[in-house]
């Protein structure tokens, strides 16, 4: 009695994932079909691992930017973020500092750089955008200024594992971080007083003051979590690349915004889907692929991904304007 | 026909799926008039004015204007008709000057390109001295208040040659002095032979404004009325098709025991304010716009700062606490402007109604759904929420289901002080008092009210005591037995 429940529940829940997301499902199918027919190697075990080794930190991103964007704000910083934490690491890890207090450390730059985003956003009327997009700059800046614009060499073997190595075999690791992050993610927007309280003071700040949601603390949440986001999201780029590198994860804010607004989110606040972000990233992450493997020059695919996602939201705008209209 | 009316609108039908919104409505506007159209929420009120204004297309009926029949398809074809609808949120650009927006999309140009200030600002002027409006055609849009905002709506109708002009519930966010003003001006608009469709919840401007009543109820006609020989009894009985004898629910009881204390609250709107709340009494907060009666009840619930003084909850001092804090230790507010602080519009019933007891279902991130279920249907039941279901989003229901939502949200919560800031604005009077009826019901419970409301009627009519406040002070403490519309009036004007 309890299962056949608990499996009806289920598939009510798989339904409504599916008609929520149906526009870019059908998307993603249609990208998988077009690129298997072009270049067999595409469906194979090891390219699919790849794929997801790919958009994992695009992921990590991501799934913070959902809840951040939920919130009615946006983090523009967290590019940077990847650049900055990859050179901190790659130094202290040469300086013989053990893994775990690299990690340590990673985490908590991280979670320092959200910190300074959401206080300053919390605390003042300073647009969201602004205070990040400065962010983004500042700590850009400091990354070339520390490194003198040079690339920090990483041999440490164990770390440099934490990128590239597998579960069971199979799994690359950064795909096990993503399932975890995922699920935090969607456990905190779906089953928790935060999550709510994440849609309240998106969907109307003012109403959830009066509704005695803590507001200041929803946006520290959010903006620190995204930080912790960047710095997870640098330490795996960092250990992939063998290398901290001051250009990476340029423009990773944008491709993280992508895959949550492909994915339903709302740059207005008030809603979003960590669900529909997966699938966002995953058409970004197998355009970035498939057009690789079509043998596409790399100058087209910036050109692709644009039309790609204009064309999603713009469906999506067809579709909320027919339910307007049907109202 | 013995008079030619300048709009007349004859059985008019409209269906939309599932619903049936117009059945046979009729609408004679004589020039020169001002001519009220009532109705509960839903009455379809909003409806017959969307087939006027072209918005919608009705399905059957007729449309003569000046005698002449006239199809409506288009919100082009309304304008040509002579049509213009001044609506509840007002459409002006607001760093853009008072001219520039009367003339927006058809600015007077010079050679074709550049546009001509001069002439625009010459007719402007014109216009706003026809319609008697102290406006500068340079005053930007952001600097005037609403009531000001409104007749440059007025002004930019005129400008089309507008002679029918429908007024929705124009006076729902003014001051009395502010709809004082907009009612001069409406004069002028009658006295250049413009007929006026006015939709108004305030059956006390009915008879200072309005010459005839057209009533309305679940989308049929129920007749037309002149106003200067019917009562609003009569009109109230039309309305809700039952007369309202009880419309005010309030059975008075001695209050004793002290709930809340304010005392010397202060802060840059507040000054010096002492008042007790009693257990099971409805304290009555009145006074003009801009008293500082918001500004206080926000003070108290911890929304805006404050410099001084102190609130006793049953003896705790909450002064200075996070509004999360002082929900917590009891006391609820229901904000006066729905729609900016009230809702959430774009979330279902469910998530409007449960926001501030998500503890009592949600445990870490186990969420016991039946629980909710629960809760939710218990509220919509005991407030009698009309609505399909409880997953329906909010902005689809009416203004008064809105306000018992909310309402909903805090009783859910259990509060010892509710604080209700301007009730009934904006809901319909089936509502209005089933609205008054919970009040009633919750200080039989116990439960403490301060009510701020604007409209005397339900001050006096509801409150164990009233305050009047004027500029941030309270100026007058009456009982409910010696207060009258004057004296209150009295103590919030002078000082």
């Amino acid at each position: 009695m309890e299962k056949t429940l608990l499996k009806g529940k289920l598939l009510d829940g798989v339904k409504k994932y599916f008609k929520r997301n149906a526009g870019i499902l059908i998307g993603l199918l249609i990208i998988c079909i077009v690129i298997s027919i072009k270049s067999p190697q595409f469906l194979t075990q090891k390219n699919i691992m790849n794929v997801l080794r790919q958009i994992s930190s695009n992921m990590f991103l991501a799934c913070a930017m959902t809840m951040i964007l939920i919130a009615g704000g946006i983090d523009l910083s967290v590019g940077s973020t990847i650049a900055i934490i990859g050179v901190i690491a790659g130094t202290i890890i040469g300086k013989g500092v053990p893994i775990w207090a690299v990690i340590l450390i990673c985490l908590l730059i991280g979670a320092a750089i959200g910190a300074v985003n959401g206080t300053i956003i919390s605390r003042t009327t300073l647009p969201p955008f602004i205070v990040t997009f400065s962010m983004m700059s500042i700590l850009r800046g400091a990354t070339y200024v520390y490194t003198g614009g040079t690339t920090v060499r990483i041999d440490n073997r164990s770390w440099i594992n934490l990128g590239t190595g597998y579960a069971f075999g199979i799994l690359p690791l950064p795909v096990i971080y993503l399932a975890v992050v995922f699920i935090l993610v969607w456990l905190i927007l779906n089953k928790t007083v935060l999550g709510r309280h994440i849609y309240a003071v998106g969907g109307n700040e003012k109403a959830a003051r009066f509704s005695g949601v803590n507001v200041v603390n929803v946006r520290m949440f959010v903006y620190i979590f995204s930080g912790i986001m960047g710095a997870l999201a640098g330490m795996v780029l960092c250990a992939r690349s063998y290398s901290g590198n001051p250009l990476a994860g340029d423009g990773a804010e944008m491709d993280a915004i992508a895959a949550c607004v492909l994915g339903g989110a709302s740059m207005a606040g008030g809603y979003g889907y960590v669900g529909g972000t997966l699938i966002g990233a995953l058409i970004i992450g197998l355009l970035n692929n498939g057009l690789n493997l079509m043998k596409i020059d790399s100058y087209w695919q910036i050109i692709l991904k644009g039309v790609v996602i204009l064309a999603a939201v713009y469906v999506d705008y067809l579709k909320n304007l027919k339910k307007g209209k049907a109202e | 026909m013995a008079e030619q009316y300048l709009l007349e609108m004859k059985n008019i039908h409209k269906r939309f799926p599932g619903v049936y919104a117009l059945k046979g409505v009729n609408l004679q506007l004589k020039a020169g008039e001002v001519h009220a159209l009532l109705g509960e929420n839903g009455a379809g009120k909003s409806t017959l004015i969307k087939i006027l204004g072209g918005i919608y297309t009705k399905d059957e009926g007729e449309i003569f204007i000046e005698g002449t029949k006239t199809e409506i398809r288009s919100v082009k074809d309304a304008r040509k008709a002579g049509i213009s609808i001044i609506h509840q949120e007002l459409v002006l650009v607001p760093y853009l000057t008072v001219m520039e927006n009367i003339f927006l999309g058809r600015e007077i140009t010079r050679s074709g390109r550049l546009t001509d200030a001069k002439k625009m600002e010459e007719r402007t002027a014109e216009i706003l001295a026809e319609l008697g409006l102290e406006l500068n055609p340079t005053d930007l849009i952001a600097d005037l208040n609403i009531a000001q905002q409104q007749m440059v709506e007025i002004a930019k109708a005129i400008s089309f040659g507008a002679r029918i002009v429908v007024m929705d519930e124009p006076t729902s966010s003014l001051s009395d002095r502010e709809v004082e003003s907009l009612f001069v001006s409406i004069r002028n608009l009658t006295k250049k032979g413009i007929g006026i469709v006015y939709i108004s919840h305030r059956m006390s401007e009915l008879e200072q404004i309005v010459d005839r009543v057209t009533v309305m109820r679940d989308g049929e006609y129920i007749g037309t009325r002149d106003t200067s020989t019917t009562t609003n009894d009569e009109l109230i009985a039309m309305m809700v098709g039952r007369s309202l004898n009880n419309y005010y629910i309030r059975t008075f009881n001695e209050c004793s025991r002290t709930v809340l204390e304010v005392k010397n609250l202060t802060n840059q709107k507040v000054h010096d304010v002492s008042f007790e709340l009693k257990e099971g009494e409805i304290l009555g907060f009145a006074g003009l716009v801009g008293a500082g009666r918001s500004e206080m009840v926000r003070a108290v619930f911890g929304i805006d700062k404050i410099d001084s003084g102190n609130v006793l909850l049953n003896g705790t001092d909450v002064a200075g606490k996070s509004t999360a804090e002082i929900l917590k230790a009891g006391i609820g507010l229901v904000p006066e402007d729905r729609k900016a602080e009230g809702i959430f519009q774009d979330m279902e019933i469910r998530f409007n109604l449960t926001l501030k007891v998500l503890r009592r279902f949600i445990k870490g991130i186990k969420v016991d759904s039946h629980k909710e279920r629960e809760i939710v249907d218990e509220y919509i039941q005991k407030l009698s929420v009309k609505a399909p279901d409880s997953e329906t989003a909010i902005s689809s229901l009416s203004g008064g289901n809105q306000q018992k939502v909310i309402i909903a949200s805090w009783l859910a919560a259990d509060p010892k002080v509710l604080i209700l800031d301007e009730p009934t604005r904006g809901v319909d009077v089936g509502s209005k008092s089933e609205i008054y009826e919970i009040m009633n019901e919750l200080v039989k419970m116990g439960v403490s009210i301060i009510m701020v409301s604007s409209e005397l009627p339900e001050i006096l009519n509801m409150s164990d005591r009233i305050m009047v406040m004027n500029g941030g002070r309270i100026t007058k403490v009456l009982n409910h037995d010696e207060a009258t519309q004057e004296i209150i009036m009295q103590y919030a004007v002078n000082m």
